[in-house]
């Protein structure tokens, strides 16, 4: 039945202002030439992460025109899987695992230390639009409980005085 | 074939059914949201859990696959608690406010959850709240009601063809929207209505009208289009309220389109519903003898020769059949088969329906269409070659005046009609694989008929399809999309009765030859600067021919009536009386019959039952029951080379093609809604 579904569309000629070509070739050379589409998960973090950790509908689009998919299907993959963000987020995104291992050895003390120096809730985002705080379920890393992640680092065995001398690296390098 | 055991009965199931066929097929019926014949499985409702002997969890029977050997229960313990289960979970999130929900009475979750349901809650705390979304003029969202059996979904993505559908989000927060809340813009978005288990998506011109029980049902065809949809009309007190699909494999499978469903509102407006005669260039109500006595003192100052009809898009075959034998007794020749400047080729009835059927698209492996937007003109088959498309390897070209959205890819050959001359030759790559595809078939239209060179066109496309051997016992591949449900009827009819155009009667009446002119519901084309000629207008709606009339009289509407009518294939079918004629309207045939007494000209027929049969023995039987007469090959004319000239739109609309839709509020703001 889903045979034909996915064929659509004609591919959309823009130049591609912030990505390179090649290596969306690459991406897209390791799937079948048929099922195009099944590229869409490994170029929609290709995407995000050079749009700035996050994913504006015109940059889903064009992942919806280059991979011959209606714009509907790219949304609902990007608003179904929580790495994604369709909401924008701040330069560095902290994670807080607040699973049981992390929150047993003490997450809530790195999510406290965030409230005291940042003065950030689940999911908000500073007002200078640096920090954007977000619990997450766990990130694989139990052994070295508990962890934060900043974008694409972890952070590992953290209590208050280490997070907040990491947020305050952070706040200088900026 | 699967042999396996449902509820200790043996059953017996074709290779690739799923286990809730099975039960079917035994005669067991499984609940079940998510899934429906039509579209593709989900499996994600969770409703139809059946217990397989052996396996520890019960199973989705909808997409389990039956296998030999199988052991199914589906009225166990097991399969009890199962269904409690999944449906106290389906109502954790829905409000239960069917005493306001347009659904109540009709509504798969009510009747389920009184069938399979706990009839107590256990939940205490807060639901969820989901915000409405905007999807257009024809649908109302209540989304908090849904329980995201994704029927819309798949419906929209694989029939409709609008991929901008779907569900977003996750887990909990799963909300089904259209991309960015934009409105639905489909020719068949009124089949989510019927597709919604549950009140989320409910019908908005319908809501808060009627409750299911309070309506009457009636039965009937469709004629908004040249399809025969098999609809079921719903009315109370006398009033059409809504129009609903019936199932009919051949023809509409079960959806229709939202022409033929929600025009229905133009029913009850801008009626004619008494006799009209005009005095000193003004209308003015009158009764059904003055009107009569008017026509009779016209048309005995006059010649035969000089009486002219025109048939009209919605004109049903007994009312043209008694139109004719009138004319016969009056001894004029001069009826126009229709309200278009169609041009066919002088043959047989394989000239001028549509051979292949509508069930044998799914058969068909190579389609053409010559001056035609299928999506336009024919919502339903559209839907049927797009289901053909999705299902196996098709090839589909075009020649028409732009390159429309069909919902398919297809092959753009141009607006130039003179590409059929390479295709014939076989000198362009569609033309080489036409010829040698297994079913091929060419579908014509309006464009290519209003053509100059219509004739030659279908000369030429019937050679194509004979070099491909396309006309054969179990194939005839020749085939005209026509857009009104009377054409085929009315050349049944007056083929070989009269064979003077619509073009040349407006000439004749522009020239003063044509002094009496009867429009049997002729709204379009009529030339403005006629020269002193007598219009006798019989119809339903005020509409363009009504405005020129200077007799009116009034006529029923297809649910107003039982009539026949010859659907684009040539089957016959019959609409049943829904709701009676307003005012002293009358049934059309009866007007034809009462007039004919009254100018001395009395056609013999007192019932319509006679007038049926008559009818039958006279034309349908010749043509239709006689054996031989199915899959006869279209006889050619003179065959030329097509000179090059391009294909002119048809300029109509999809959603304003009748006079019922054109005074229809519903079908005005879908237009604004798809213009924006």
């Amino acid at each position: 039945m889903t045979k034909n579904l996915l064929k659509k569309k004609p591919l959309n000629k823009d130049i591609l202002v912030k990505l390179d070509k090649n290596e969306i070739e690459e991406i897209i050379s390791k799937y079948p030439s048929n099922r195009k589409s099944s590229a869409v998960l490994p170029l929609l973090h290709l995407v995000q992460k050079k749009a700035g950790g996050w994913l504006p509908v015109h940059e889903m689009e064009r992942v919806a025109n280059i991979l011959e998919m209606s714009y509907m299907r790219v949304f609902e993959i990007a608003s179904f899987y929580t790495m994604f963000n369709i909401q924008p987020v701040g330069k560095y995104l902290l994670q807080v695992c607040k699973t049981t291992p992390c929150w047993l050895r003490g997450a809530d003390d790195i999510q406290k230390c965030i409230k005291d120096n940042l003065d950030l809730d689940n999911g908000k985002t500073s007002k200078d639009g640096i920090f954007t705080l977000m619990e997450v379920e766990c990130l694989g890393a139990c052994v070295n409980a508990p962890i934060l992640q900043i974008n694409d680092d972890y952070y590992e065995d953290l209590d208050y005085k280490s997070t907040k001398d990491l947020l305050d690296k952070l706040k200088k390098k900026h | 074939m699967i042999k396996l055991v449902v509820d200790n009965l043996n059953v017996e199931v074709p290779e690739g059914s799923t286990v809730l066929q099975a039960c079917e097929e035994a005669g067991i019926e499984i609940p079940r949201f998510c899934y429906h014949e039509k579209l593709s499985v989900a499996g994600n409702c969770r409703m139809c859990l059946v217990e397989l002997e052996n396996s520890p969890k019960p199973i989705a029977s909808c997409a389990m696959p039956a296998s030999s050997g199988m052991v199914i229960k589906t009225n166990s313990s097991m399969v009890k608690d199962a269904r409690k289960g999944v449906m106290e979970f389906l109502l954790i999130n829905h409000p239960l406010d069917c005493p306001i929900c347009d659904q109540g009475g009709e509504c798969d979750l009510q009747d389920q959850a009184m069938f399979f349901g706990k009839g107590s809650s256990r939940y205490n705390d807060a639901k969820r709240a989901v915000s409405d979304k905007n999807m257009g003029p024809l649908i109302k969202t209540t989304m908090t009601r849904c329980i995201h059996c994704t029927r819309c979904v798949r419906f929209a993505n694989e029939v409709a063809g609008v991929e901008n559908f779907g569900a977003v989000g996750r887990g909990e927060n799963v909300e089904i929207t259209t991309y960015l809340e934009k409105a639905v813009v489909s020719e068949l978005s009124g089949n989510l209505v019927d597709l919604c288990p549950v009140g989320a998506l409910t019908s908005k011109p319908y809501s808060f009208l009627a409750r299911p029980w309070e309506l009457t049902k009636t039965e009937t065809i469709d004629v908004m289009d040249a399809v025969g949809c098999n609809i079921r009309v719903d009315s109370r007190d006398g009033k059409v309220l809504r129009v609903l699909p019936r199932i009919n494999e051949d023809i509409n499978e079960e959806w229709i389109s939202d022409k033929s469903r929600y025009a229905i509102d133009g029913l009850s407006k801008q009626r004619l519903d008494v006799p009209y005669v005009k005095v000193k260039n003004k209308l003015l109500p009158s009764s059904w003898n003055d009107a009569f006595k008017n026509i009779n003192a016209k048309l005995s100052n006059i010649s035969s020769n000089q009486v002219a009809a025109i048939i009209g898009d919605q004109a049903d075959t007994e009312s043209i059949f008694a139109l004719k034998k009138l004319f016969e007794k009056i001894d004029s020749k001069k009826i126009a088969i229709n309200q278009h400047n169609y041009n066919f080729l002088k043959g047989n009835r394989s000239n001028y329906i549509f051979n292949s059927h509508i069930n044998g698209i799914e058969k068909c492996d190579s389609i053409l269409f010559v001056g035609i937007n299928p999506r336009l003109t024919a919502p339903i088959i559209n839907a049927r070659i797009r289901k053909n498309y999705l299902n196996r390897d098709i090839q589909i070209a075009s020649i028409s005046s732009e390159k429309f959205d069909l919902t398919y890819d297809y092959n753009f050959l141009g607006n130039n009609i003179d590409v059929l001359n390479d295709i014939h030759d076989q000198k362009n790559e569609f033309g080489k694989s036409f010829n040698k595809s297994n079913f091929p078939m060419i579908i014509i239209g309006d464009e290519a008929l209003k053509d100059s060179q219509s004739r030659n066109i279908q000369s030429i496309c019937i050679e194509i399809l004979t070099k491909a051997n396309a006309f054969r016992k179990d194939w005839n591949g020749f085939n005209i999309m026509h857009n009104s449900s009377s054409i085929v009827g009315s050349y049944d009819l007056l083929n070989n009765y009269s064979s003077i155009s619509h073009f040349e009667i407006n000439n004749q009446c522009k020239t003063g030859e044509i002094k009496f002119l009867f429009l049997l519901g002729v709204d379009e084309n009529l030339y403005k600067d006629y020269k002193d000629t007598f219009i006798v207008y019989q119809g339903h709606h005020g509409d363009a021919g009504a405005q020129r009339a200077n007799v009116i009289l009034p006529g029923s509407a297809y649910t107003e009536k039982s009539a026949s009518f010859i659907n684009l294939e040539g089957r016959l079918q019959t609409t049943e009386r829904a709701v009676f004629p307003p005012g002293d309207a009358k049934e059309d045939w009866a007007i034809i019959r009462a007039m004919s007494e009254f100018l001395g000209k009395k056609i013999k027929y007192d019932s319509l039952n006679e007038l049926r049969d008559q009818m039958n023995k006279e034309v349908f039987e010749k043509i239709m029951f006689r054996e031989g007469s199915f899959n006869k090959k279209p006889l050619k004319g003179k065959f030329e080379k097509l000179n090059s000239s391009h294909l002119i739109g048809s300029g109509r609309n999809q959603y304003m093609t009748c006079p019922i839709s054109r005074s229809s509020n519903t079908m005005a703001e879908c237009l604004k809604n798809q213009e924006r």
